[in-house]
């Protein structure tokens, strides 16, 4: 699974396209851990923008919620963004817009995690 | 009903890991919206009152998920009964069966997930255990099944030893992934993540095919275990799963408590091309309100996910029954 990377400041947004479900997920995680590594206090944060996402299973919420751990653990920041009206029902039906950083848009996103990057994301 | 019919399911105990019990609190909360929904209607016989009910009060004010602990009934059309698990729900079936026919001169065939207190608790009042005719089999893949039973009749957790119980009782020990004959029912147990392990039954009969599978956690990044239940619930009417949690929770702060949630039952059973999908072992926190609304919500999940198949949503309640 493609992650595309995006810098602004000090946050990087990843764009992701597709299903993440049983057979894309495992992908979707070996795509993450770069950015999950440098996603420390003090380094970058990350806004991951789902709005090419049309379906997300348990497994892909799973990969979610522990590249969240680990982001907290670190003392970093990490938000998803854009969500497709099914994909924003799939996240309220399983509670996840409670245990993650769940924003409207990647502008807005952009706003809460870094004003820096919302400055480079205006500018561009 | 001839033994070749389809399959019922009655569920006696629907709760999952304690009993609860409706307050009075709840029980006016309930009765004052009917009363005011049905204002000015004359619902002057018993008849028109409970039609009303059905067709214009909402199922979580007009009736309880109830209360009872795990217990569940394999209606085969044989004069065996066929149980899964022994929690508090058995007390109820014991009582009914005592009721319809009489004390004696039953043969009950029971198959336990696991003996974790709330899927044993009812067995002490279990009445057919207190009469000599009674013939009760106990099947399980624990070790412990039997010390289990026999610890919870011991002083001083309880008044009456085992020993002294007048109904013939014999454990039988399972092998996980053998199939068995019981009853009529070809049966075949899988083991489950679970605290001291559990493990769950798919029973099948002239095409039918029932899955029980409760207090069970699901790894969802292990694959080949996934593939495993997909196997598991192939092609089945009915899967009765535990859906204790909600998915943030079970892969969060309740991750290893040994449970699973309304989401994962879903995608299971999506993939195992299953029939219907049957929400079980309620959280006690959860009130009726928040069960239905569980039930709703895991429908639009399954309506948004939809591939090529439906798999109709059910939410058990002590009482209900299913036909298949
Ligand atoms: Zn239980
Ligand atoms: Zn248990």
């Amino acid at each position: 699974m493609d992650l595309t990377p995006k810098r602004y400041a000090d946050t990087v947004v990843l764009a992701t396209a597709g299903r993440i479900d049983h057979s894309t997920s495992e992908g979707f995680k070996t795509a993450l851990a770069p950015h999950l590594a440098r996603c420390t206090a003090g380094q970058d944060r990350i806004l991951i923008d789902l709005a090419g996402v049309e379906y997300i299973s348990s497994v892909g919420l799973r990969v979610l919620m522990l590249a969240s751990k680990q982001a907290k653990a670190q003392g970093g920041t990490i938000g998803v963004a854009a969500l497709q009206p099914d994909v924003k029902e799939i996240f309220d039906i399983t509670r996840f817009t409670m245990v993650l950083n769940v924003f409207p848009s990647v502008r807005e996103g952009l706003a809460q995690l870094s004003p820096p990057a919302l400055a480079a994301f205006d500018a561009t | 009903m001839p033994p070749d019919a389809g399959l019922r399911v009655r569920f006696w105990g629907t709760r999952g890991s304690i009993p609860v019990s409706m307050t009075s609190a709840e029980i006016r909360r309930k009765l004052i919206a009917t009363l005011v929904r049905a204002a000015g209607r004359a619902l002057d016989t018993p008849e028109k009152a409970a039609s009303f009910l059905e067709r214009e009060v909402d199922f979580a004010v007009s009736h309880t998920f109830g209360g009872n602990s795990s217990c569940v009934q394999i209606v085969t059309g044989s004069t065996d009964y066929v149980l899964c698990d022994l929690g508090s729900g058995a007390r109820v079936f014991g009582n009914d069966v005592l009721a319809a026919r009489g004390s004696g001169d039953h043969t009950f065939h029971v198959f336990m997930s696991h003996v974790h207190w709330d899927h044993i608790m009812g067995f002490p009042f279990f009445l057919p255990i207190y009469t000599p005719t009674n013939h009760i089999r106990i099947y399980g893949c624990h070790a412990e099944l039997e010390d289990a039973f026999r610890r919870q009749h011991a002083a001083p957790f309880f008044p009456v030893d085992f020993a002294g119980l007048s109904a013939r009782i014999e454990f039988v020990r399972l092998e996980p992934g053998r199939e068995y004959e019981v009853a009529g029912l070809s049966v075949k147990a899988k083991l489950q993540h679970h605290s001291g392990d559990s493990y769950g039954y798919r029973f099948q009969r002239a095409g039918r095919v029932v899955v029980y599978s409760t207090d069970a956690e699901h790894k969802q990044d292990d694959l080949a275990e996934v593939q495993g239940f997909v196997e598991f619930f192939r092609d089945a009417d009915l899967v009765i799963f535990d859906s204790q949690y909600s998915l943030a929770e079970a892969t969060s702060i309740k991750e290893d408590w040994g449970h699973s949630s309304n989401i994962v039952g879903l995608e299971l059973c999506q993939r195992a091309h299953a029939k219907r999908l049957c929400l079980y072992h309620h959280e006690p926190l959860s009130d009726d309100h928040k069960i239905a609304a569980l039930l709703a919500e895991t429908r639009r999940l399954e309506e948004i996910t939809r591939g090529d198949r439906r798999v109709e949503i059910l939410a058990a309640y002590d009482g209900m029954e299913i036909a298949l």
